[in-house]
């Protein structure tokens, strides 16, 4: 390795770590603006004004913001996100398993959707404008065009209710054995697949397809390699870097946008804990997942950024 | 295919089809004969409860943030989950009446305003302790605290004192109540070793199930409890399970798909084709909870009485039963009591009537629209409902205005604060109940902004009359007041609407609450 790269990553690290900070600043503040205080979210109709002020101080929002903030900042950073004001519950260990579950239903259906979805574009870039091509092309963008409840709705109608053979509802809990786990997951791993899918296979084949006009993939052709050998081996390592570029933000999406697909399933994941808090004004619940999800999504991208970085030799060599 | 046998088979065992279409329609499916005559046998042998198996329901109503503690129960999965493993002092039976559970017997001085609760003995908590009458005095102590932050404080802080001696607990009201037993069956009053106070949230009771599995928002386990004192009663199944399932699609496809055994809140206009599911039974029925749009008395221009008199007449109830609950409910009359409340009288129905509409409209001298604030939270059709009553009121020559609140915040921004809404009331088990949480001049809830010093006064006479025919002539006047001058829109009375699924048998009707009045669980077994 040289060392250009190394700075270059190095760089894009503190760029996340900077990227991270500035998004906690705004998660704090967006939940300052909010209206309303805290103290009477927490009392509610029977707050009385002593009643106010005593809660007020012991919550110490008779500070001043920024106080407040580094405050909430000095605990993130050792591993206390706070209590839930609602439950009273120490939000670490109720988000721990909450964040393994969505973990869980993220990582499953990444290992179906990223290999099918390289595979389908690789094989539209073989039979590019022919009909397997089109056909691909038309269902993945059907998928991703159905908004994510209709398709959960369609595969719950289909295999729960008709043919009965998932179940309706996903919910997972302690002393379930893998294999259960897995056929509880599998509708709404389904659904997630369907809707990742199109955006990373258009992707793969876009890329593939302009590196494909290149003098060197008719050079391999002239030599006579057969259509997938010249995909293989000339194109996609060409191509790759796109491709991780969108498959990362792709699992950053998995984990972060799958609030809707954990609702209809009810699978107890972080985005119904979230929708649950946050109906109930519970801010340091929404402060805590906020930065959860925010940190999920910029160090996915930082990957990608590096993994891009490290696949391009123009980037890796730079002139 | 099993579906559609247990289907056939449950026609047979209702006279709908014959035992010689059954064994040809069985056979059609390719099953053997003396399988489907099996079949049949279990479908008609309808005896009693079946002991074992696990019972599941599906419910929406519960949360994340839910407690253990019973003075912070609120939704639906806390209470349908409380009744499993709490035990009551009193308690509601299906007909209305007073059933006695932990109280033995409850007796009352001439002026109502003493009350001694004799404790039954021989009923066990889940830790092997036996209940004593120190634990259900703690029990009422804690409610009555204002930092227990109990649901059921309201009451309980008409208790003087509370005395536990022996077998007994006395208690002194501050003010006569004829009633008292009835308030002592609110749904947080679950009995607790020394009252809870040690640790509220522990969920040690006396009901028929322990608890096994608290996740609270995602499911809550009962392991049926060996020395329930009522065992050939209550708790069939060796295990519950309530899964909450807070979207109405996803409950509905667990109970066709089997996962659970019964759901709550099957909506009203999807229940038309629940009920074509092979193996799915509605069980709907009315009780005291209403549907309401809500006037404040003291705001202008609600501080005319023609005004309100005019938009009460200006309303379609009968359109608005049918079309947004589909008939499943009955008509209101613009006072919040109906027959499923004890000393009830009936009063002559309003009807929806343009010309006198208009004419009390243009007698209060009004001008111009109305605003009407709904949203879809307010109650299920909320949003429909104030198109129906746009309409409706157009023809009498009202003009209302509708505005479509957001759901998140309703209950703190609109309901209670706006002048003109829509809302619903999950209703009470008594009149004094219902009148004191919402009508009395110095009610919190008093969403209406009913202020009567006479209406204050009958209330607290008829708390305190322990003769019920004075009682119910008392009520009637109360609930003519209302009607004819009060801030209260109530054009239907909804029904609970639950559904259960093949093999679940024991289901009681009880008009005080969803699922059975909360026992649903305890109550049914599923047949072998």
């Amino acid at each position: 390795m040289s060392s250009p790269i190394v700075k270059l990553v190095a760089q894009r690290i503190a760029l996340g770590i900077l990227l991270l900070l500035a998004v906690s600043v705004l998660i704090f503040a967006g939940t300052q603006i909010l209206p309303g205080d805290v103290a009477q979210a927490i009392l509610g109709q029977s707050a009385t004004p002593e009643s106010l002020a005593n809660l007020r101080e012991q919550l110490g929002l008779n500070q001043p913001a920024y106080i407040r903030y580094f405050h909430w900042l000095g605990g993130v950073l050792t591993g206390d996100l706070g209590t839930a004001m609602s439950s009273g519950q120490d939000i670490a260990t109720s988000i721990k398993e909450r964040l393994w579950n969505t973990l869980f239903l993220a990582f499953w259906a990444a290992i179906v959707a990223i290999p099918l979805a390289i595979i389908l574009g690789l094989i539209a870039v073989r039979y590019r404008n022919g009909w397997v091509d089109k056909l691909i092309s038309g269902v993945a963008l059907a998928s991703t065009s159905f908004p994510e409840f209709f398709i959960g709705y369609l595969l719950v109608f289909y295999f729960a209710v008709q043919h009965q053979w998932f179940p309706a509802i996903s919910t997972v809990y302690e002393g379930m054995s893998l294999g259960e786990r897995l056929q509880a997951i599998a509708l709404p791993a389904a659904a997630l697949t369907l809707v990742v899918l199109a955006h990373m296979m258009r992707m793969t084949r876009a890329a593939i397809l302009n590196v494909m006009q290149s003098a060197y993939v008719e050079t391999a052709e002239l030599k006579g390699l057969s259509a997938f050998a010249v995909i293989r081996k000339h194109a996609f390592p060409n191509a790759i870097a796109p491709i991780i570029n969108v498959v990362m933000l792709n699992l950053a999406y998995l984990v972060v946008g799958v609030v809707v697909v954990e609702v209809i399933f009810v699978y107890p994941g972080m985005g119904q804990y979230l929708v649950d808090h946050v109906t109930k004004r519970d801010v340091p619940v929404v402060q805590a997942v906020g930065l959860i999800f925010a940190a999920v999504y910029i160090s996915l991208n930082i990957i990608a950024d590096i993994a891009a970085i490290v696949a391009n030799p123009r980037l890796r060599h730079p002139k | 295919m099993t579906n559609e046998l247990d289907y056939l088979s449950r026609r047979v065992a209702a006279g709908k089809l014959s035992r010689r279409d059954f064994l040809g329609r069985a056979a059609a499916l390719g099953v053997t004969a003396p399988f489907a005559n099996s079949l049949l046998s279990s479908a008609a042998r309808a005896a009693g409860p079946v002991k074992g198996g696990t019972l599941k329901a599906g419910l929406v109503g519960g949360e994340s943030t839910n407690s253990l503690d019973p003075a912070l129960m609120m939704t639906q999965v806390p209470f349908a989950f409380g009744k499993c493993w709490g035990e009551m002092i009193v308690e509601l039976s299906p007909d209305g009446k007073l059933e006695n559970r932990i109280a033995e017997e409850i007796g009352a001085s001439d002026d109502a305003k003493t009350w001694t609760l004799k404790i039954r003995d021989g009923i066990e908590f889940h830790n092997g302790k036996t209940v004593t009458a120190e634990d259900v005095a703690a029990t009422l102590e804690r409610h009555s605290d204002e930092k227990s932050k109990s649901g059921a404080l309201g009451y309980m802080k008409g208790i003087e004192t509370i005395k536990a001696s022996g077998k007994e607990v006395v208690l002194t009201l501050k003010e006569p109540n004829a009633d008292l037993p009835y308030l002592l069956s609110d749904y947080h009053l679950i009995v607790q070793p020394n009252g809870g106070k040690d640790k509220p949230d522990a969920g040690i009771g006396a009901g028929p199930y322990k608890v096994k599995v608290n996740e609270p928002g995602v499911r809550h386990v009962g392991e049926r409890f060996a020395n329930y004192w009522q065992g050939d009663k209550m708790g069939h199944a060796d295990q519950i399970e309530v899964v909450v399932i807070n979207d109405a699609t996803a409950r509905t496809a667990a109970l066709q798909g089997g996962q659970v055994n019964m759901i709550n809140r099957v909506e009203p206009k999807i229940v038309d084709l629940i009920k074509r599911v092979p193996g799915v039974t509605i069980r709907n029925h009315s009780g005291p909870g209403h549907y309401v749009f809500i006037m404040h008395c003291n705001t202008a221009p609600f501080d005319n009485n023609d005004l309100r008199m005019a938009l009460k007449l200006a309303i379609d109830r009968e359109e608005m039963l049918n079309k947004v609950l589909r008939g499943y409910g009955s008509l209101g009359n613009d006072f919040p009591i109906n027959a499923s409340y004890p000393l009830f009288t009936e009063i002559e129905q309003r009807k929806y009537d343009p010309d006198k509409a208009k004419f009390h409209y243009k007698k209060s001298g009004h001008d111009g629209s109305i605003l009407l604030r709904t949203s879809d939270v307010a109650f299920p059709g909320a949003v429909d409902a104030a198109q129906l009553y746009q309409q409706s009121a157009a023809k009498a020559g009202i003009k209302l205005e509708i505005k479509r609140e957001p759901g998140d915040g309703y209950w703190n921004e609109v309901w209670n604060k706006q002048p003109f809404c829509a809302s619903y009331w999950g209703g009470r088990s008594t009149q004094d109940q219902m009148y004191s949480t919402a009508y009395l001049s110095s009610a919190d809830w008093n969403d209406t902004r009913f202020k009567r010093p006479d209406f204050d006064k009958m209330v607290l006479a008829a708390r305190a009359e322990l003769d019920e025919a004075k009682r119910k002539a008392i009520y009637h006047d109360m609930a003519v007041m209302v009607r004819d001058e009060g801030g209260l829109i109530l054009p239907m009375f909804n029904q609970f609407i639950d559904a259960t699924g093949p093999k679940v048998a024991g289901w009681v009707d009880d008009p005080h609450q969803e699922l059975s009045n909360g026992y649903a669980l305890a109550k049914c077994w599923l047949e072998a």
